[in-house]
């Protein structure tokens, strides 16, 4: 797509103008949107972005009317197509909402009705705001289908949406907000929980549904890649306002506001290449019952003077169409503006010990299959195989990220190497020492030697447990003390302050809530940490955080980590080695720039080019990948990837591919690899 | 003077309410229990409906001191001798209830008997109505009935008042002295909170719940006084005295039973959902057996059994306070046995939510044995679920025990209940003209407890709701449009 950057004159399609949106919340009032004012034209994308907590979704609400039940429009005016929303009518309102406007929202699993087909829940909408009833609506249902592009629509229709995969639910989604034909469409993190694949296509698909129905497009979303691939016109958020307006040429290639570089900074690019440190935003969001003074970013900003925290900036101009609120750009004060580029992220000296060629973790031929169980006997029918004959080795020191869509297996290889789940087939050995022979109290002794960080910070800590006693608890367990001292240093060398032990996790962020989980894995002092994801429930500037702090652990003390992801962005950052794996297997695996560089295999360079990059150029795909992840209860024959690959052969549907490589470039699974 | 009686039900309901006490204690040592029960506290409805059931618990605790008078002296004898009946200390504070018996029904309020009588007046034989032994003796002119009533409510109302001012004066002060606020200032935050910006605790419901209740006790105590205020039953004992008593029942009942139900429920369920296969199989098809059993005729077996036992074994009771607590416990034990099986699907099915989340599955990677990832990780957080199966199944027993006192396989004829006064209506309703006020206070008392308690079990529920909202004040929603 190309980023047409066309001024028009027309009138803009939504006009908001001082919008305010509040939360009764029991630590007083939340004021979620505090005087928002923006426009949306019509074919064009206006794209929120902001962190968590910034009131992105609570400006969607506030547009639909759609609040919770504690929240309500304080003030300002939202136009659509020059008609007042704030002071309709519920019944007006409910006219308006999807038949003018429509909204997708991020979770397609839970936004479609699990107890009506596809048909009827399309057929709701045209029924309501087309009048279509009958044979008429089921004709315009398919063809909305077609458009979203759902294969093999007229059979779809009256399927359940427990039979539509994660990308299908989200394109019935989106069929069911066209249904009504509106003039605007709100998209709220609408691609948040795909995977880049299945992310990659929707994208293309509302790019092209609003080329060709010249919709207007209000995309909400915390990813830059999102962003730069869609939106015409960018608004930065930040603690309920807006403090940059910019279109999309002008903001990627000078962002402003000195909270837009930071949120470039911090963000993991192969680009910079290092293996440093990447720039962080210090503290996080001040909470929104707070009554500003100054700028809401003084206490973050490196650029924040005096001024900042005693006046609240106005909007400055900053080049043509762009708008900012920061004093930097104030006419009175370009003596400042100047010479502040952003300070470069500081590289480390290359973090790679040279490893010894010990491994700590050698992982051969390991599978996991789960029984499929039928019937009142509950016999065994099937199998599932999540991980179907995984070989890989760790040395320490070394970080290994194992990379994959959704439902490849990751993380089933990560807690079958630890042991969480049994292993059906494989050995796994820890220092020469087969974990998977081991006697229950062997197992125990050796649990010291490898840990896990999860990825969900908030379901990882039991909330009923103080942190003292949280990072205790493994020492305890293992014998190893897990007095206050070893606690507070604990704490101390994961960040945090050591008198924070006496707390509960819910009173930390989820930035501090995964350094108390990594110092729950480090109180045991691991060689090595499975890492689940740590940092894809986390905001860019806290992902940037954590992954600092990662590597720094790795370089202090030696640790190896397992980094299970499937953000390429944190790979090219963090990782040594890659390995990537679909459907249960190995398909490459190597070191990081030969992977990342050079892939050889079909599926790796899919995966690859399917990833949204925060940066102007990033429109070029080269190749996009078709269709699921197949179930890996009924893999397909042979290549596990052949139904998919635009190379498959005859070969690929029979023979099973060897993983292998030679002449020291990386191993691939693939018959006709590069 | 008096030699006191420990009946088992005292024993065990005393100790209850010191492991109330101590949970209460636990519970603002617990950040996240301090704060749910604080949400509790906000709430209007619920702080009033825990003052209606405080008023129950303290008539039901007052019932369970128990102790046997001593006989006077007798001539020549040093020996000294008990009373061979038990009472308890709201039996001594309503003595004039207990004591003062009709002969047969009397209407509530009533001078005269409900049942004409062949009497004697000035040598004559006449059938009319006779006056009652102490309903309304003490007037000289029955008409007079009326503007003696209206005195008597007026100063009953007018004494309970008094104390209630003298109450929440104190309370009010105490208030004062713990905030460090003058007096005026807490008297006004208390009647009229800043809900503004703050949630406080709900005082003015319970101040005026509390003036209620002065009012109506003041009143009914000034009419007891000469009154039978609900009417006598059909050996003229007084039906007030009666309701009373059966708040202990009522009581007990709903909380014993959680002795029983509590450990078996927890425990399996939490067996079940934690260790799953073959455990789960097992537990899952004991509740589904027991489940397929009508309860009803388990509890009729089982109570009947005990019937038996108690009957043939009359050298293990001394009195009969003994003999009819023991069907009480026994009965408790079988509703306790027959109703765990709904929290222990409950917790089964949380259990297996939780074991699956990531801090289970952190502490497993650490080698935490079972036993304690299930003490330390699983039962904390099933705790509120626990609590509020409590509240909530807390009215389901009182009811119950009124159905199988009803159908005589509850409690003890000789004790009183909610359910046995049910029963005895039962023949009443049949009369004509109908005697109603035994089902009516029945009914009326068992109401209030009943209510109270599901209001405040609903109030509990959501207080303990993870997904817990404010509603927003609607003052403000006001202001902004």
């Amino acid at each position: 797509m190309s980023g047409p950057d066309v001024r028009h004159v027309v009138e803009p399609l939504l006009d908001v103008r001082g919008l305010i949106a509040e939360l009764d919340t029991p630590a007083g009032i939340a004021r979620a949107v505090d005087g928002l004012d923006f426009e949306v034209r019509a074919g064009e994308t206006m794209a929120l972005l902001g962190e968590s907590g910034c009131g992105k979704s609570m400006t969607a609400g506030a547009l639909m009317r759609l609040l919770p039940d504690v929240g309500y429009i304080a003030g300002g005016s939202v136009k659509l197509a020059g008609r007042e929303l704030t002071t309709l009518t519920e019944a007006q309102m409910r006219e308006s909402r999807g038949s003018d406007m429509a909204m997708i929202f991020q979770e397609p699993a839970t936004s479609l009705n699990p107890v009506l087909t596809v048909l009827q829940q399309i057929g709701e909408v045209l029924a309501t705001h087309r009048g279509l009833r009958g044979a008429p609506a089921r004709a315009r249902a398919l063809e909305l289908l077609n458009a979203v592009g759902i294969p093999d629509a007229a059979r779809r229709l009256d399927e359940y949406p427990f039979q539509f995969s994660g990308g299908m639910k989200q394109r019935a989604m989106i069929a069911m907000a066209l249904a009504g034909e509106p003039r605007l469409l709100i998209a709220d993190e609408p691609t948040t929980a795909l995977d880049v694949t299945i992310q990659a296509q929707v994208l293309d698909l509302l790019a092209r549904l609003q080329r060709e129905r010249g919709m207007a497009v209000l995309l909400i979303t915390h990813d830059l890649g999102v962003v730069a691939r869609m939106a015409h016109q960018i608004g930065v958020m930040y603690a309920g306002q807006l403090i940059e307006q910019a279109p999309r040429a002008a903001f990627f290639t000078r962002p402003a506001h000195p909270y837009s570089k930071l949120l470039f900074d911090a963000l993991p690019d192969a680009a910079r290449h290092g293996r440093g440190e990447l720039a962080t935003i210090p503290g996080s969001v001040p909470p929104l019952t707070t009554a500003f003074t100054g700028c809401r970013l003084a206490d973050r900003c490196p650029q924040a003077w005096s001024r900042c925290r005693d006046e609240a900036p106005a909007w400055h101009e900053a080049g043509e169409a762009q708008r900012v609120r920061c004093h930097l750009y104030d006419p009175a004060e370009t003596a400042r503006a100047a010479p502040t580029a952003t300070a470069p992220s500081t590289v480390v000296a290359d973090g790679r010990i040279e490893a010894g060629q010990a491994r700590l973790l050698s992982v051969r031929d390991l599978k996991v299959h789960f029984p499929i169980r039928r019937g009142v006997l509950q016999r065994v029918v099937g199998h599932v195989r999540a991980v179907d004959g995984v070989s890989l080795d760790i040395r320490p020191g070394r970080t290994l990220a194992l990379v994959g869509e959704s439902g490849c297996g990751k993380t089933t290889v990560g807690k079958a190497i630890l042991r969480l789940i049994e292993p059906t087939g494989g050995t796994v050995s820890l220092d020469g020492q087969d974990v998977g022979s081991l006697s229950r109290s062997a197992l125990r002794s050796l649990r010291a030697r490898m840990q896990m960080v999860f990825q969900d910070p908030y379901g990882s800590l039991n909330p009923r447990m103080r942190v003292g006693e949280i990072i205790g608890e493994g020492m305890g367990a293992l014998q190893q003390g897990g007095d206050g001292m070893a606690v507070a240093r604990l704490l101390e060398q994961v960040g945090l302050r050591a008198d924070m032990a006496d707390r509960y996790p819910h009173e930390f962020s989820g930035g501090q809530r995964q350094r108390i989980a990594i110092a729950r894995s480090l109180a045991v002092q691991p060689a090595l940490i499975v890492c689940d994801e740590p940092t894809s429930a986390l905001d860019v500037s806290v992902q940037a955080q954590i992954l600092n702090l990662l590597g720094r652990l790795q370089r202090d003390m030696g640790l190896a980590y397992l980094f299970i992801t499937h953000n390429i962005a944190v790979v090219e950052h963090l990782a040594h080695d890659v390995a990537v794996m679909y459907l249960g297997r190995i398909v490459e695996i190597g070191s990081v720039d030969q992977v990342l560089g050079a892939p050889r295999h079909p599926y790796t360079k899919a995966l690859l080019s399917a990833v949204p990059r925060a940066d102007l150029d990033a429109a070029t795909l080269p190749q996009k990948l078709t269709g699921d992840l197949p179930s890996p209860a009924d893999p397909p024959s042979g290549c596990h990837f052949h139904p998919r690959c635009p190379r498959a052969q005859a070969r690929c549907r029979t023979d099973v591919p060897v993983l292998e490589g030679h002449d020291g470039r990386q191993a691939v699974a693939c018959w006709f690899a590069d | 003077m008096f030699r006191p009686v420990f009946l088992w039900s005292d024993i065990l309901l005393w100790a209850m309410v010191a492991g109330c006490i101590a949970l209460a204690v636990y519970c603002r040592r617990q950040d996240y229990l301090r704060r749910a029960w604080r949400r509790v506290g906000e709430s209007g409805v619920a702080m009033a409906s825990a003052t209606i059931l405080a008023a129950f618990v303290s008539v039901g605790l007052l019932d369970s001191l128990h102790y046997q008078p001593r006989l006077p002296a007798q001539e020549g004898s040093s020996e000294v001798q008990y009373a061979p009946e038990v009472l308890s200390a709201l039996d001594a504070l309503v003595a004039d209830l207990r004591l003062n018996k009709e002969k047969t029904y009397s209407a509530p309020l009533a001078t005269h008997a409900f049942a004409k009588e062949t009497m004697e007046r000035d040598g004559v034989q006449t059938r009319d109505y006779p006056r009652l032994k102490w309903g309304g003796a003490h007037l000289e002119e029955v008409a007079g009935r009326d503007s003696d009533l209206a005195r008597r409510a007026a100063s009953g109302a007018f004494y309970g008042l008094l104390l209630w001012a003298v109450v929440v004066g104190v309370a009010v002060g105490w208030m004062a002295l713990a905030r460090g606020a003058p007096y005026g200032a807490t008297c006004r935050t208390v009647w009229r909170p800043d809900t503004a910006t703050t949630r406080p605790i709900a005082w003015r419901a319970v101040f005026v719940t509390l003036a209620v209740l002065c009012v109506i006790g003041g009143v009914t105590a000034a009419w007891a006084a000469g009154y039978h205020v609900f009417g006598t039953d059909k050996v003229g004992q007084d039906v007030l005295y009666l309701s009373l008593k059966s708040v202990r029942t009522a009581l007990l009942i709903g909380t014993l039973t959680t002795l029983v139900t509590l450990p078996l429920a927890v425990a399996l369920g939490l067996i079940a959902g934690f260790r799953g296969g073959w455990w789960d199989d097992a537990i899952q098809y004991l509740y589904t057996v027991l489940n397929s059993i009508p309860g009803v005729l388990l509890i009729a077996a089982m109570v009947l059994m005990m019937q038996v036992i108690i009957d043939t074994h009359p050298e293990w009771f001394e009195t009969a306070a003994e003999r009819a607590d023991a069907r009480l416990l026994a009965l408790c034990f079988i509703l306790g046995l027959t109703s765990w099986t709904g929290l222990c699907r409950l917790l089964r099915a949380e259990t297996l939510k939780l074991r699956e989340l990531d801090y289970v599955q952190a502490a497993r990677a650490f080698g935490v044995g079972d036993a304690r990832i299930m003490a330390r990780h699983i039962l904390p957080n099933l705790m509120h679920i626990v609590l509020i199966a409590l509240v909530m199944d807390f009215s389901g027993l009182v009811l119950s025990e009124a159905v199988l006192s009803y159908i005589g396989i509850g409690v003890d004829s000789s004790m009183n209940s909610f359910g046995t006064m049910i029963n005895a209506a039962r023949l009443e309703l049949s009369r004509e003209p109908v005697v109603w006020w035994s089902l009516a206070a029945a009914f009326v008392l068992m109401l209030a407890l009943v209510l109270a308690a599901n209001l405040f079990a609903d109030a509990v529920r959501d207080a303990f709701d993870p997904r817990f909202q404010w509603r927003a004040r609607r003052i403000l929603k006001k202001v902004a449009a």
